[in-house]
């Protein structure tokens, strides 16, 4: 066989394998999309009864589930900037300065990552009960930022490895003082890396089930909102809500990424 | 004067940005896991009440013998998803990396969008295709392929396919990384020397990129063992992963001192795996994104 078409086949099977699995990937993103246009009015919401806006609308009477909403939101955001903050603080300490224990330090980074969510969630059940810490937004603002730092940290390092300390010197030399150029020079350099941390974060933060789940009280953020309807199914209104949310958080990534990242680039 | 100096040079400085982080890590990973080892020695009284007794009871009801056939059953699960992210995504990491170039940054992209829907919902949608009157059976009656609705749902299959959705992307993005530094040289090299393509494959792309192997395998295989909720909505309850066990000792089952002990193999898991990870020279920061 000629070797041109040889390679034509290759190529063209390598597309399709990559298209089966981007289908794998957003099948049930279609499904949840499809199924938040159904007519159908009665349980558990499976039979295709026809096409609908409705759903869209009544989505916007479901006070408890756009509280939910509100929760999971809320929680993104406040655990988002204090893991960032936290993270980025000890990012820079920790490849700046030398100290005792910073083994330790590290070590303990690397628990939330490895460890199952499931333990991670229980062990803060058990000591939040232990503490008589009532369970609610705070203690789930508590979980969040601990799964959420490491993350942050792990980002701004691989920013950090390139990183100049010089220029730190030349603007303190200049007569800046620390605080200064911690926030005029060291921040605007790592930007990227603060950045992809805290979107990282924050898509953790909006996803994450099982942490939530042993932390929350009687807060229900949306995913457990979803998981307490499960058992009953899920209705229309659910995947109305997912689908904006998918649309919303899709645009904001596209306006991010063309926006606020390529400035610094360079 | 001189010491007061360096304190306020590098000490404060130091204190204050890594002190918040410390004391978080510490409050919050540290004690709690502590804690929870604690617990395993600990039983309940009449009322539910924890109380320290010293007792090795909850380390002997984990060798009860349903426990130990989930065991198994989670460790298989875990195996058989992690075998399927690997060689599902090897292919598709290293085509997105090195063959389609031109539109890498989009492709990358499209495996981590799925993320914004919620993973609750995502497996949601898994039953609803797969259920009794779901998408795929209605499709297969009205081609005629099958004439009665079939039973996708509930099987020890159906855990490992909604595993495999979860976490691929786990093993994806890993080895993409490791693709994509891939020295491209090497491989004409090897070429240039005779070597056709599976030696190729086999001495010298292999090898460089079995740090994406190893790092995307520790974040595929841990995780499975813990997510209930999988196997909660697509196994129907028949078929529990060890997370199931721990979960209900949590909430119906209220037996923390047992449930702590089941989190106790979680751990010993984890970290013989980190260990194994390590001595094969993985790279810890690798783990994080």
């Amino acid at each position: 066989m000629n070797r041109r078409i040889k390679e034509k086949i290759k190529y063209t099977a390598g597309i399709i394998y990559c298209a089966l699995v981007y289908v794998f990937l957003f099948l049930p993103i279609v499904v949840i999309v499809v199924n938040s246009f159904n007519a159908t009015t009665s349980k558990p919401y499976l039979s295709w009864k026809g096409f609908t806006f409705a759903w869209y609308g009544k989505l916007f009477e479901n006070t408890v589930l756009l509280a939910s909403f509100g929760h999971t939101v809320l929680l993104a955001v406040v655990s988002t900037l204090l893991s960032t903050a936290i993270g980025t603080l000890a990012a820079v300490g920790m490849y700046k300065y030398h100290f005792k224990g910073k083994g330790l330090i590290d070590g303990l980074l690397y628990i939330p990552v490895v460890i199952p969510e499931i333990v991670l969630g229980i062990s803060l059940l058990t000591v939040f009960a232990k503490a008589s810490v009532p369970r609610g937004m705070i203690t789930l603002v508590l979980a969040h930022v601990t799964f959420s730092i490491p993350f942050v940290i792990f980002n701004i390092r691989a920013r950090l490895s390139g990183y100049d300390n010089s220029i730190e010197e030349a603007s303190m030399d200049l007569g800046a003082n620390r605080v200064y150029t911690f926030f005029h020079i060291t921040l605007p350099v790592l930007a990227p890396g603060i950045g992809g941390g805290a979107l990282l974060a924050f898509t953790l933060s909006i996803d994450d089930v099982i942490i939530s789940y042993f932390t929350n009280g009687q807060v229900k953020t949306f995913p457990l909102k979803v998981m307490e309807s499960i058992k009953s199914g899920v209705a229309p209104d659910v995947n109305a809500l997912s689908t904006l949310i998918l649309v919303g958080t899709s645009l904001l990534v596209i306006l991010t990424q063309s926006g606020i990242f390529s400035k610094h680039k360079k | 004067m001189k010491k007061k100096k360096n304190f306020r040079g590098n000490t404060l400085p130091a204190l204050v940005m890594v002190g918040p982080v410390t004391l978080w890590l510490l409050l919050l990973v540290a004690v709690p896991l502590i804690y929870v080892v604690f617990m395993t020695f600990c039983s309940l009284d009449a009322n539910y009440n924890l109380v320290f007794t010293f007792t090795l009871d909850n380390y002997k009801r984990l060798f009860d013998a349903n426990y130990v056939q989930i065991y198994a059953q989670s460790l298989l699960i875990a195996f058989s998803t992690t075998l399927i992210c690997i060689i599902a995504g090897y292919p598709f990491a290293f085509l997105i990396a090195r063959v389609f170039t031109k539109k890498k940054a989009i492709l990358y992209m499209l495996v981590i969008i799925p993320f914004w829907t919620n993973s609750l919902i995502r497996i949601y949608g898994w039953r609803t295709f797969l259920g009794s009157s779901g998408w795929l059976n209605n499709m297969l009656t009205k081609l005629h392929i099958i004439s009665e609705p079939a039973e996708f749902l509930f099987n020890r299959g159906t855990i490992i396919l909604g595993m495999v959705y979860c976490l691929i992307p786990y093993m994806i993005l890993p080895l993409y990384t490791a693709v994509e530094k891939l020295d491209k040289s090497m491989i004409e090299a090897s070429k240039d020397l005779g070597a056709k393509g599976p030696a190729t494959f086999l001495k010298v792309i292999l090898p460089m990129t079995a740090s994406g192997i190893f790092s995307g395998s520790i974040m595929v295989f841990i995780p499975c063992l813990g997510y209930f909720f999988v196997a909660d909505i697509l196994g129907g309850g028949k078929s529990d992963v060890i997370g199931n066990l721990i979960e209900r000792q949590f909430q119906s089952g209220n037996n923390w001192p047992l449930g702590a002990a089941l989190s106790v193999i979680l751990i010993a898991i984890t970290l013989l795996l980190v260990k194994i990870y390590q001595i094969c020279g993985g790279d810890m920061e690798n783990l994080g994104v």
